[in-house]
């Protein structure tokens, strides 16, 4: 008996692998396995190579494993690609329709079942997928009863026949296998799961949760990948709670919107990837000089330009940071894991209305869209902060000779109060321009430093929930692992095999990358002989940023990948061994 | 209820002497006023350039945003808050140039807003480059040998985008501009109102007397009907574009926000933020 193993279903675009990929995951889901998944996908919606890779563990996980046990082919190309990352004595299950093989010098165990044969035998070939269910089931010595309540989801609405054909193609397959098998293998059968419900969802998913659940009630969004399904779910909750979504024209308007409607008092949010955010950079500055709160998600994917639009990296950092003209206070936020996605959703709402500035809730591809499961929320830590806007406070008559209110107010926290349209005596201007207390354009020297002091003092005192996460306690260690964003899961799988071999490592996740919580950073490399920062970028991003705010470059190593792809543990633990 | 000088403050428009800008101050500042409209109930949002300065101009909830984007803006501002009236103001390079994407998508969006552009026909806060509004043959710093593009016929391009509510002005004509803003504010759903607003430092042809010359009344039009929208486009393709009046309105079609799904009635800005624990396992069951 084993406690994970991972199962990966290829075939072309659109030939319904992610929906394999998606029953078989749901299924032990239910059962209480822990899923994570990864998706190897292009930007096209039918043909070319598509795989789904699944690994299945009785403990929590949150990084693709270095090799795969199961394959299941509906073309030989997903053989070719895939078959070399099969242990030794794996499985891979064709579709007899193609005359499946494998290479000769590969100890791999090939099973010829006919998927489509089968599915066209019990009225279309669609149900191919449910095929290659059972034949997995049956390699896991699965029950092929663990589908139904899926089936059922999924095809009840088709009508009771259909669930009956798609039950029945599972049988069939699980039959062919173990007829072609002669019965269990072994090695493949999983040790009993908790039997727990958890959730079996996505990044965006979460973090469209923690919106809903943080009051947002206006989305202004354009559609991108790897973004588009924060929109997607509120576009089919927000209805119920009275809110609604525009799709707009482009990200220059989707956050020019949510500036307009977050000024106007409703938590708005817009979602982009980096060609978004490019052009929302004019906007960010706009809600920095303003201080009209704003939240913007940035799911990062592979760069620069339209660079490669469904693949993991973690490049878009500094421009994050930096991003629009001038100088602004900004918050950049980088939750580690899906919970921590559905928190940091909520908290970025609170953080922009208190501090009044952009927050960007900064995510990867691979943190957006890997599925997984992911245990029950909090609901007592969903609190709604709004700072300094009481929207139903009586203000008193203002002493401006226009009754103008000093929306602007130079107060010693640089916070001023806030109102909203609509509040008698709270009429102010609003300008991009350097202004006065009251908000009318003001070029005066002496204000524009007040006004410039007064909006950068804002985060000298930015309150935040665990800026790093640390991992091991070691007083002195060989190595600190720094990584942000989706790389959490592959360190923590790599800290316990450099372990093994003698390192003590360390590990610090930076949660909150602007401004940099430097102070608590420096102990932690302080106490490392070597530091290695992990992330999917080309040009060591975090790396420097760590020099900038803390120093001791001598120390400070990078460890890339930029291939498109996320960091197998393997790698992780031999780059480190070669760079330590 | 308010009146029009509730509406004012202190602040010294910094238009040069003469501009047509003035004008569309007041009217704007009249017409709020017979409205019925009270200044905290009002938001102005404006855009970059001499024009867009008038969001501060009026005593009014004001938002001058950046350059080109002042209907994205507006339209946050009104579906944040339904109860507002929201008006969207700035000049023909910000709404017909670098905004024309938004301003094409806010006239076929429909949501209830007013936006009202002053129309140079150059760019005046750069000092004196060409527009799109510009004509064929005209010389600026940054056509110097006269232009070669076409002008964008805004009112005919209005029409082909579905617009429910297509005007033109004059900045001169105080009394039937007031009334047209009037309309547009009372106007279910957006409506554009470009007004002719004489440059007199950087537009030595299209000037006041030559607009006097050729802009034809609609009113001056027999039997003209402002519902009927091939009889606005053929008017406004006879007459080069060169009319003013209500071009053409529709009172039958809904705005956005009385066809948008599930958006509630009540302001949104108004509206309780908090989530039941009910609510929230319903919405977590949903991924089990």
């Amino acid at each position: 008996m084993i406690d994970q193993l991972s199962w990966k279903v290829g075939g072309q675009q659109g030939e319904g692998i992610d929906s394999t990929g998606e029953i078989f995951a749901m299924a032990l889901n239910r059962l209480g396995y822990y899923l994570y998944s990864y998706r190897h996908f292009s930007s096209r919606i039918k043909g070319g190579h598509t795989n789904n890779k699944i690994r299945v563990s009785t403990s929590e996980t949150r990084s693709i494993s270095d090799d795969l046990d199961i394959l299941i082919a509906f073309d030989q190309e997903t053989i070719d690609v895939n078959v070399h990352e099969l242990r030794d004595g794996g499985v891979v299950i064709g579709d007899s329709k193609f005359n499946p093989t494998v290479p000769e010098d590969l100890n791999v165990r090939l099973y010829a079942v006919p998927f489509t044969e089968i599915a066209s035998e019990l009225g279309t070939s669609l149900m191919k997928n449910m095929v290659a269910i059972g034949a997995t089931s049956a390699v896991l010595g699965l029950p092929v009863e663990s589908y139904l309540e899926v089936v059922e989801e999924i095809f009840s609405r088709k009508g009771a026949k259909v669930v009956e054909k798609n039950m029945e193609a599972i049988q069939k397959g699980a039959d062919h296998f173990n007829e072609l098998s002669g019965g269990q293998i072994d090695g493949f059968q999983l040790n009993k799961a908790d039997g727990k419900k958890r959730m079996f969802m996505i990044g965006n998913d979460a973090i469209a949760l923690g919106f809903v659940s943080g009051g947002v009630r206006f989305m202004a969004a354009y559609p991108i990948t790897p973004a588009s399904e924060i929109m997607e779910y509120l576009i089919k909750k927000l209805p119920e709670f009275g809110g609604t979504v525009i799709q707009t024209e482009d990200e220059i308007a989707a956050c020019t919107m949510a500036i307009g409607a977050n000024y106007a008092g409703v938590r708005t949010i817009t979602s982009s990837a980096g060609p978004g955010l490019s052009l929302m950079m004019e906007a960010l500055g706009l809600s920095g000089m303003t201080e009209v709160p704003l939240v913007v998600v940035d799911t990062q994917r592979g760069g620069p330009s339209t660079g490669l639009p469904t693949k993991q990296e973690q490049s878009d950092l500094m421009a994050m940071i930096y991003g629009t003209h001038g100088e602004i206070p900004k918050v950049v936020m980088a939750p580690s894991t899906v919970e921590e996605a559905f928190y940091d959703a909520v908290e970025a709402l609170n953080i922009a209305e208190e501090y009044q500035c952009p927050v960007i809730l900064l995510t990867d591809l691979q943190l957006s869209l890997g599925k997984q499961s992911v245990e029950p929320l909090d609901f007592s830590r969903v609190e709604i902060r709004r700072g300094k806007l009481d929207p139903n406070q009586e203000l008193p008559e203002t002493d401006d000779k226009d009754g103008y209110f000093k929306r602007y107010e130079v107060t010693e926290d640089g916070i001023s109060p806030r109102v909203i349209p609509g509040m008698k005596n709270g009429i102010h201007h609003v300008t991009g321009v350097e202004h006065d207390e009251t908000g009318k354009p003001s070029e005066v020297a002496a204000n524009r430093q007040k006004q410039m002091d007064k909006r950068l003092r804002k985060l000298k005192n930015l309150n935040f929930n665990v800026p790093i996460v640390k991992q091991g306690q070691h007083e002195e260690a060989d190595i600190l692992l720094v990584g942000f964003n989706s790389t959490r899961g592959v360190i923590e799988e790599a800290m316990p095999r450099l372990e093994a071999d003698g390192f003590k490592v360390n590990h610090a996740h930076i949660r909150l990358i602007h401004p940099f919580p430097a102070d608590e950073m420096k102990p932690l490399i302080d106490a490392a002989k070597t530091v290695i920062v992990v992330e999917n970028n080309a040009t060591g991003q975090l790396a420097n940023i760590l020099k900038m705010n803390v120093g001791q470059h001598e120390k400070i190593k990078s460890l890339l990948k930029y291939d498109g792809n996320p960091f197998l543990p393997s790698e992780v633990v031999m780059k480190c061994k070669e760079l330590v | 209820m308010a009146t029009f000088k509730e509406f004012r403050n202190s602040i010294k428009p910094n238009w040069c002497p003469g501009c047509g800008d003035f004008s569309v101050q007041a009217a704007i500042q009249r017409a709020a006023a017979n409205v019925g409209l009270e200044p905290d109930n009002l938001a102005v949002v404006s855009g970059i350039g001499c024009s867009g300065r008038i969001s501060g101009y009026i005593k009014s909830y004001g938002f001058h945003g950046i350059h080109g984007r002042s209907l994205p803006i507006a339209q946050g501002v009104k579906m944040a808050n339904r109860d507002l009236t929201v008006i969207a103001s700035g000049g023909d390079g910000d709404g017909f140039a670098i905004g024309m994407g938004h301003t094409v998508h806010a006239i076929r969006r429909n949501i209830d807003i007013t936006y009202i552009v002053m129309d140079n026909q150059i760019y005046g806060l750069t000092k004196g480059q060409t527009s799109p509004r510009s004509d064929v043959g005209f010389k600026t710093k940054s056509t110097p040998e006269g232009s070669v593009e076409s002008a964008i016929g805004i009112m005919e391009l209005a029409l082909t985008a579905g617009a429910t509510f297509v005007a033109q002005s004059f900045s001169t004509d105080l009394k039937e501009l007031t009334s047209i803003i009037e309309a547009g504010i009372n106007h279910k759903g957006f409506s554009l109102i470009n007004v002719f607003s004489p440059c007199v430092t950087y537009n030595k042809v299209n000037t006041y007397d030559w607009f006097k010359e050729h802009l034809v009344p609609l009113s001056s039009i027999e039997n003209y009907d402002s519902s009927n929208r091939m009889m606005a486009m053929q008017t406004l393709m006879e007459n080069k574009g060169l009319v003013k009046g209500i071009i053409y309105q529709d009172k039958v079609k809904s705005s956005y926000q009385d066809l948008a799904h599930g958006y509630s009635k009540e302001a949104l800005a108004k509206m309780d933020l908090n989530l039941s624990e009910e609510k929230f396992n319903q919405l977590m069951t949903e991924f089990m």
